[in-house]
């Protein structure tokens, strides 16, 4: 309890503080055998601390290579990303990411591989209170009967509820999720949205989130940054989602401003920048 | 019901053998019967003179041979023991020469993993070096070390460790990408990183070389000791009988030996199921 109060506190004090997470003229250039290949030219995003960010784009657009190079696997070949005026250069557990593929240690339990995070990232702590964060944040996304098996015997949903307890354990200032729901079916993914946005709720943790899915970003987000086409592909737009928090997805799906901002979306995504493979 | 169940019971428990035997028997009748038409085949060519070795008979109506057969616990001290000492000798040998070719081959393989600059420097080396046969080992290691035993030893051990070294290395080097961004992102520490991603993570792959370099490890004992005179192991026992020309001694003593690569070798599969975890793809 006291970790949770904690950490809330830190969180309100800083909240005053513009420009949390700046990402300032980033191109990212990667070498082929057919010379530079630009992914991202002068890329410009400011985040503001505790905002929900989804970024949507057609595939290549180099969304994966932007959220790269804010968790730090990867670096800017031009410009450069800072959190709260720290420069980004390597990955670090204040940002911690959501792997595409889950990423958990198949030979350690759903506990193991939350305990596994916390104990390396607090590795100061007593261990009755590592493995009381592990419970809890195990207890939060509803995997307490689950704790003890390991990710072959569970479902892919239970498998992306651990790898986000585990993330969200540590603490981290900003939570990268990489297509987070993209293999899931329809029910546990909308299970999983709901689940997400309550545990931000709650956490108030900065999330940047790529999807492919404009229902979920306007449930999800803050904010939806759409992509232009690659290559050199940059920001084109970037939507304010005002629904008022916390959201009920009925609700908001009655709301007529929903498919405004939904045709808007898909316009820009198949009309304005439509896939390459559409105009050829 | 129960009376209907306890009546198909008693009839069951009757024929159990029997659809155990259904079950079973074509995974058992086709070897058994391959080796007796092996076995006959063979008696007939020895009897009618078209191999000069004895048949398998002559484990029996030789008189030498039989006492090997039939005592295998006997022990007259110096090489006259026997075969169950002769081939506990060898085994002796492959234990000690295979524990340090796993220690070696697993550390050093560790490393090469590991380091880019290392598995470019010495995977030539190795690659030479694993091309040399057991028993070109033989006269450098006695050179070497003088002495029958100790060279054995070394023997076993450098025909072992390249199958463990190099599965090691392969091992580490394919951990996935995903393992080393969690690594990554949540600056583990070298010793965790050790035990809970790299160890896991190799460990098919150094057991896939710990179980072929047990058969080896085996066939290069048993060659170092036809080399090595003087010695009690199941290898100079087949010499010795070779020089003496009991040749029914050498067809049994071949009978162990087979039966013990084959016991090492599933043995070691026995361990590799239990061991590497099977929900590991």
């Amino acid at each position: 309890m006291t970790y949770t109060e904690k950490t809330k506190k830190k969180t309100t004090r800083s909240k005053s503080r513009e420009a949390f997470l700046t990402i300032e003229g980033v191109s990212k250039v990667y070498p082929t055998a057919q010379g530079p290949y630009t992914v991202l030219k002068d890329v410009n995003l400011t985040v503001n601390e505790g905002e929900f960010i989804c970024v949507i784009g057609h595939s290549g657009c180099g969304k994966s290579t932007l959220l790269n190079m804010v968790s730090g696997f990867a670096t800017p070949t031009d410009g450069e990303v800072r959190l709260e005026g720290q420069r980004i250069g390597e990955p670090g557990p204040d940002r911690m990411v959501v792997f595409q593929n889950y990423a958990l240690l198949p030979w350690l339990t759903a506990f193991e591989n939350v305990y596994l995070a916390i104990d390396s990232v607090y590795p100061d702590k007593p261990e009755p209170e590592k493995r009381a964060i592990t419970r809890e944040h195990l207890a939060m996304v509803g995997l307490t009967e689950a704790a003890d098996k390991k990710p072959t015997q569970i479902s892919g949903g239970m498998k992306q509820r651990v790898s986000i307890a585990r993330a969200l354990a540590i603490r981290p200032k900003v939570l990268v999720l990489d297509e987070p729901f993209g293999a899931l079916d329809a029910i546990t993914k909308e299970e999983l949205q709901e689940e997400l946005l309550k545990i931000w709720t709650d956490h108030r943790c900065t999330v940047l989130m790529i999807t492919h899915d404009i229902d979920e970003a306007l449930f999800l987000a803050d904010k939806l940054v759409m992509m232009t086409n690659g290559p050199a592909a940059n920001i084109g737009e970037v939507m304010q989602i005002p629904f008022p928090r916390p959201r009920d997805r009925s609700q908001i799906m009655e709301d007529p401003e929903y498919y405004n901002l939904r045709n808007y979306a898909l316009d820009y995504l198949f009309r304005r920048f439509a896939h390459d493979a559409d105009e050829e | 019901m129960t009376a209907n169940i306890s009546k198909r019971n008693s009839t069951n428990s009757q024929s159990a053998i029997g659809a155990w035997w259904k079950k079973q028997s074509q995974n058992i009748l086709p070897p058994l019967i391959a080796v007796v038409i092996f076995l006959v085949v063979w008696q007939l060519a020895s009897s009618i003179g078209l191999v000069k070795i004895p048949g398998p008979t002559s484990m029996v109506t030789e008189q030498r041979t039989r006492i090997y057969l039939m005592y295998p616990f006997f022990d007259l001290g110096g090489t006259n023991k026997g075969l169950f000492w002769q081939t506990m000798a060898s085994l002796q040998r492959v234990f000690i020469g295979y524990s340090l070719a796993a220690i070696v081959g697993i550390a050093l393989g560790i490393l090469v993993g590991t380091s880019a600059m290392l598995n470019k420097a010495l995977d030539p080396i190795f690659q030479f070096l694993r091309m040399i046969p057991p028993l070109a080992w033989v006269p450098i290691s006695l050179a070497a070390l003088q002495q029958n035993q100790p060279a054995a030893l070394f023997v076993i051990f450098i025909t072992a460790i390249w199958p463990i070294l190099i599965n090691t290395a392969v091992g580490v080097q394919q951990i996935p990408q995903d393992y080393i961004n969690v690594r990554r992102v949540l600056r583990l520490s070298n010793q965790k990183f050790f035990f809970k991603i790299l160890l896991p993570s190799a460990l098919p792959y150094i057991f896939t070389g710990l179980r072929i370099a047990i058969g080896l490890a085996w066939l290069a004992i048993i060659a170092a000791e036809i080399i090595m005179s003087g010695i009690v192991g199941i290898g100079f026992f087949i010499w010795d009988a070779y020089q003496n020309n009991y040749i029914s001694d050498i067809i049994l003593a071949l009978f162990y030996i087979g039966a013990v690569g084959l016991i090492l070798d599933k043995a070691m599969g026995y361990l590799q199921e239990r061991i590497v975890p099977n929900d590991k793809k």
